[in-house]
């Protein structure tokens, strides 16, 4: 059962996975900032058409050029969200949950259509529902690493103006940052992310790698790059440990362990977490009830008579 | 005197609402001017609008006769306190550190050189004690100061503050408006939307009168009159004496 774990492609993918789970750490934190979590969810299901259209044209499964078509429909999904919030009354987070659900809905439809005609080429495209981190080969794996490296290092050379960016746009703006150039970037690095992460974790869950780990990460630390190093490691290595379960059961999906590892460290960091944490909370208001009432019972006037 | 800010026939809207039209003035270099006008008079969107932070219908806006993109680092602005998340996590001395950015230069580490800058801004607003501190634990007149100190740092020769004063106890008004006085002896220009009518002939040398156009603009003195401020504010002002004003509501 274990030596599946140590073959050199599962070594890969394992790679793989941990390094997609720091890229969608960290970017889950530009989106956590920006409050647009929910839109990592839309792009990413807005992505599904565009793999099985892409299938569609080129006949087979070459990831390359599946993220291509993903990142296409996923940045359609976005525009479609952008021009329904601004030339209708309807509102952005409606707007989001219909790009997502029609986008998802078309994407499913034409996987019926795909799977029902392409006969012996059994396509394998339901994997990227779920995800299927073994299901890559070793190129599919080289263009998820390069990718993912890509992201990491324009986050990371950027740090100081992302802060800025996600802090105070408008004085960014006014220090000569341009807004556009920065929207243009991040939109970049979540597409990027979701659809190098839809083989290895699929479209529906992809979106609580990117939200997961960020969110889990805020309950640590009360400095914006600790928060961007924690989520980092907490999507880095639930990705590991995720794909490594899902290695082990064979033909397993592994969206959903990355996911459960991810939602492991929220519930922890949740109660134990050191910054408003339910545990730490708790804890600190009784101190300061037992602290307040036995001043209150050294007060003279609390204190019966003949005490 | 020299004019450091030519703003003529600008206008701007906010979807169906035009809020500001036509709007002309001239801001004298090293003048304290109040911009005052009833809520929903378009004060913030002036500002905004002359900044390049929302687009204008019409009109053309000059800084030291040229177009705001070349004189950005000239011109310093303090939004209104609650235009960010001050949940962030980051603390007072990295938000002051945040007004160099455009001397640190983009891509680059800011220097001990630019720390020590913005511990001097920070002490500047009586503020130095708390530099390490979240800025999510400091209070909201803390908050402005900090604010203030992220624009001082700029060193900037024209300055706008969206309300600094809105919502802040005596110490930090009292805090700001010095370092208001300190800029304008140094012979810097500022605007300042302002809210409170009683202070305004104490603080400012200049007022500019605002309602969706400007209504009169000039030296205190001759333009902070009864008159004036009942043309601005439509009626709904109830004057005392000495022509200092409460807003009140119409009741029919």
């Amino acid at each position: 059962m274990w030596s599946i774990l140590s073959t050199s492609n599962t070594q890969w993918v394992l790679f793989s996975a941990t390094i997609l789970g720091i890229a969608a750490g960290i970017v889950g934190c530009l989106s956590y900032w920006k409050k647009q979590s929910l839109m990592s969810d839309a792009l990413a299901h807005a992505a599904l058409p565009g793999v099985v259209i892409t299938f569609l044209i080129i006949g087979e499964k070459n990831l390359f050029f599946l993220i291509i078509g993903a990142a296409i429909s996923a940045l359609l999904g976005a525009f479609f969200i952008q021009w329904v919030q601004s030339s209708t009354r309807i509102t952005e987070d409606t707007a989001m949950g219909m790009t997502l659900s029609v986008f998802f809905g078309l994407g499913i439809m034409l996987l019926t259509v795909v799977n029902r005609t392409a006969g012996g080429n059994q396509s394998g495209l339901d994997s990227f529902i779920f995800g299927q981190a073994a299901a890559m080969v070793r190129s599919d794996v080289n263009t998820m690493l390069a990718l993912a490296f890509f992201v990491i290092l324009i986050v990371i050379a950027g740090f100081k103006e992302w802060k800025l960016y996600l802090f105070d746009p408008s004085f960014a703006k006014g220090l000569g940052l341009s807004l556009s150039l920065m929207n243009v970037l991040y939109t970049t690095v979540l597409v990027t992310t979701i659809v190098i992460g839809i083989q290895a974790v699929g479209v529906i869950l992809i979106a609580a790698l990117l939200i997961i780990p960020s969110v889990s990460a805020r309950y640590w630390t009360q400095k914006l790059k600790t928060m961007f190093l924690l989520s980092a490691c907490f999507g880095g290595i639930s990705g590991a440990i995720g794909t490594a379960i899902s290695a082990i059961g064979r033909g397993w999906p592994t969206g959903p362990f990355i996911v459960v590892v991810a939602a492991l460290f929220f519930i922890i960091s949740l109660v134990f977490g050191k910054e408003k944490g339910i545990l730490l909370k708790h804890l600190q208001f009784r101190k300061q009830q037992k602290a307040h009432s036995q001043e209150i019972g050294h007060h003279p006037v609390f204190q019966k008579e003949g005490k | 005197m020299e004019t450091v800010l030519k703003v003529e026939n600008l206008s701007a809207s906010y979807r169906k609402n035009t809020v500001l039209q036509h709007v002309n003035v001239n801001i004298d270099s090293g003048s304290l001017t109040a911009i005052v006008g009833p809520n929903g008079a378009g004060k913030s969107t002036f500002l905004k609008t002359i900044l390049n932070l929302h687009p204008s219908l019409t009109g053309s806006v000059s800084y030291f006769g040229q177009p705001l993109s070349k004189v950005k680092k000239q011109v310093g602005y303090v939004p209104q306190r609650g235009s960010v998340d001050w949940d962030f996590p980051t603390d007072a001395l990295d938000v002051v550190t945040m007004g160099l950015y455009g001397q640190i230069g983009f891509l680059r580490r800011p220097k001990r050189s630019h720390r020590e800058k913005a511990l001097a801004a920070l002490e500047k607003v009586g503020m130095s004690d708390y530099a390490n501190r979240q800025i999510s634990q400091l209070s909201g007149g803390q908050q402005q100061r900090v604010f203030l100190a992220r624009a001082l740092v700029q060193d900037a020769e024209l300055y706008f503050m969206d309300e600094p004063l809105a919502g802040v106890d005596a110490a930090t008004e009292r805090a700001i408006m010095s370092i208001l006085k300190e800029l304008k002896q140094l012979g810097r220009t500022v605007l300042v939307v302002h809210h409170d009518l009683q202070t305004v002939q104490d603080y400012f040398d200049h007022v500019l009168l605002l309602n969706k156009t400007v209504i009169k603009h000039g030296r205190t003195e001759k333009v902070f009159t009864n008159e004036n401020i009942i043309s601005t504010y439509g009626g709904n002002i109830q004057l005392l004496k000495e022509g200092q004003g409460h807003v009140v509501h119409t009741l029919h």
